[in-house]
């Protein structure tokens, strides 16, 4: 079996957003990064579908060079061997994104055979654009679902679960196919120690696409104004608890 | 013209997509509404034209199957641009619309502004934070982030016009098989009236013994911050924020969490806040209605000791 996961790197917020003095992106100085959470889960069930499986899995990334380190993450958590789209750090719309990953895509299969899953995060954490899991699978001619909760291999097909109101949906699909999963699809794993010193030493190929001009192109950021909460101390310690009550009464919950 | 993607739930038009038709409105071209398998009223939201897509096979969701539908009508009326509820479904079927059309696509808008670009706002980070961009398309392809537009009507009268789509073999391929109902018992954390809530702070899998007995004298919803379901103290069923469940209860109350962009995304529809945090500066804190100081360990039970005396 053949497996492929997508992921971004994102810087992991604090409390506060801050720009950079251009807003053209978020001030990272004092931040570190991260797979997207989606992303994560899809990382996780590649690895696991390869433990019960056999084969081989490869996450691919398009980002700045430090992307390495996220890819370096999935790796330790068991992928095989990584791909990176290497960018100057400016940023690629969905649909630019989406024509890198996919050529990428098709080379590696051209020498190894088609991946029997890829796997995309539903939506990236940071520009949360939706639709470059759409794309690849249009491109490549292979069935597509959404927001997945759960993933099941049986045989050539999978079986795929999607939280709705009330319940989930149930798609099943034939492999090949390409997924997007939700977090909460798995809890992933903790890299280990051996895991990450394997990581150091797994593959790592490198290309520089040409970036294209984008048709969605961001002007700016801007941090919007907060909710306008004036936050009002009921005290502190136990001392405050008939204050609370007070307060839950008053909202008409007690 | 534009055409307008119109979710519907229980015979009637959803919130998220009385919010798209007004989003498309402000475009200033007469508004077209494709609709799914059954017509609903339209009414007084400025539509023209409900188009009702009519197969046997739309008797459960087949997102490539709405999206070529979506496609053929915007092809056949020519619109100008094409518009959907930024909702899953919304987001899913206006991908597959982009991917068909190999047209840029816009998800999460709040504000357009039309002109060659067009310019728009859209969200990011779960609404945490705001982009400005430009989008060069003959056709855009707009979602409209729900509940950021407020609906306005608009008188017009609705003509309905019936059409049977063209659907191919592998467009039908994807669609629903199967409904499992979620097992009852619980509140549902999405509809929760009030939700008591627990972060790091809780401290372990059993620290959530005191945020439960709270929860259960207030008839309330256990909820709980990313690092909680990340440690697995908690399932992910429970996690509140931009990967997690939105929620928009009356009264959230949020024991020991810090309040990261993350977990504010999923509490934008909360009416109010009750934070308790040893740290006075932690970001929830000071996006709170009501802050009490101190060690929720000692805090929370003495709320639930409190709301026994009056029973």
């Amino acid at each position: 079996m053949r497996v492929a996961v997508c992921v971004k790197r994102v810087p992991i917020t604090g409390g506060r957003i801050l720009l950079t003095d251009d807003a053209h992106a978020i001030n990272t100085q004092h931040l570190g990064f991260t797979i997207s959470p989606h992303e994560e889960c899809g990382v996780e069930e590649a690895v696991r579908l390869i433990e019960a499986n056999k084969g081989e899995s490869v996450a691919l990334t398009l980002g700045p060079a430090e992307a390495v380190e996220q890819l370096r993450d999935a790796m330790a958590l068991g992928i095989d061997r990584a791909i990176h789209l290497q960018t100057d750090g400016q940023e690629w719309d969905g649909e630019a994104t989406a024509a890198a990953l996919l050529e990428a895509i098709r080379a590696d299969e051209a020498a190894g055979g088609p991946f029997d899953l890829i796997f995309f995060g539903n939506e990236s954490a940071d520009s949360g654009g939706f639709q470059v899991a759409a794309r690849v699978a249009r491109a490549l001619g292979r069935p597509f679902v959404t927001g997945l909760k759960r993933v099941t291999v049986e045989g050539a097909s999978v079986r795929c679960e999607q939280e709705v109101e009330g319940g989930r949906d149930v798609y099943a699909v034939p492999l090949p196919a390409v997924l997007s999963v939700k977090e909460g699809l798995n809890l992933p794993r903790y890299p280990s120690v051996p895991g990450r010193m394997r990581a150091g030493r797994k593959p790592v190929a490198v290309t520089t696409p040409a970036r294209p001009e984008p048709r969605l192109e961001l002007v700016r950021l801007v941090v919007p104004e907060g909710q306008g909460r004036r936050a009002e101390s009921l005290g502190s310690g136990p001392a405050a608890a008939p204050a609370v009550v007070d307060v839950l009464r008053k909202a008409g919950v007690l | 013209m534009v055409v307008v993607l119109v979710e519907q739930s229980g015979g009637a038009p959803t919130d998220p997509s009385l919010q798209a038709l007004t989003l498309a409105r402000s475009l200033g071209e007469p508004v077209h509404a494709l609709l799914i398998k059954s017509p609903v009223d339209l009414s007084g939201n400025g539509v023209e034209v409900a188009h009702v897509a009519e197969h046997e096979v739309l008797e459960t969701y087949a997102p490539e199957a709405w999206a070529a539908i979506l496609g053929q009508l915007a092809d056949r009326l020519q619109a100008t641009a094409v518009f959907a509820p930024g909702t899953e479904r919304g987001n899913e079927v206006m991908a597959r619309v982009a991917a068909r059309m190999a047209l840029p696509m816009a998800a999460n808008c709040t504000r357009i502004t039309p002109g060659s670009p067009m310019t728009l706002t859209r969200q990011r980070w779960g609404g945490s934070l705001l982009e400005e961009a430009a989008l060069r398309s003959s056709r855009p392809l707009i979602t409209v982030a729900p509940h950021t537009v407020p609906i306005e009507p608009a008188p017009a009268e609705t003509r309905i016009e019936k059409f049977t789509p063209q659907l191919k073999e592998h467009e039908l391929a994807v669609r629903v098989l199967e409904h499992v109902a979620a097992p009852g018992g619980g509140v549902s954390l999405a509809e929760a009236k009030v939700i008591v809530s627990g972060g790091r702070g809780v401290g372990s899998k059993e620290g959530f013994a005191i945020i439960e007995e709270l929860a259960g004298l207030l008839g309330a919803a256990v909820g709980c911050s990313r690092a909680v379901t990340s440690a697995g103290w908690r399932p992910h069923t429970d996690q509140v924020g931009q990967t997690g469940t939105k929620v928009a209860p009356e009264v959230y109350i949020a024991c020991g969490i810090s309040g990261a962009t993350q977990h504010m995304a999923g509490l934008k529809g909360a009416k109010r806040i009750l934070a308790i945090n040893s740290d006075p500066q932690a970001p929830l804190m000071l996006n709170a209605d009501f802050t009490v100081v101190g060690d929720l360990k000692e805090i929370v039970p003495a709320i639930s000791a409190e709301i026994r005396k009056l029973r």
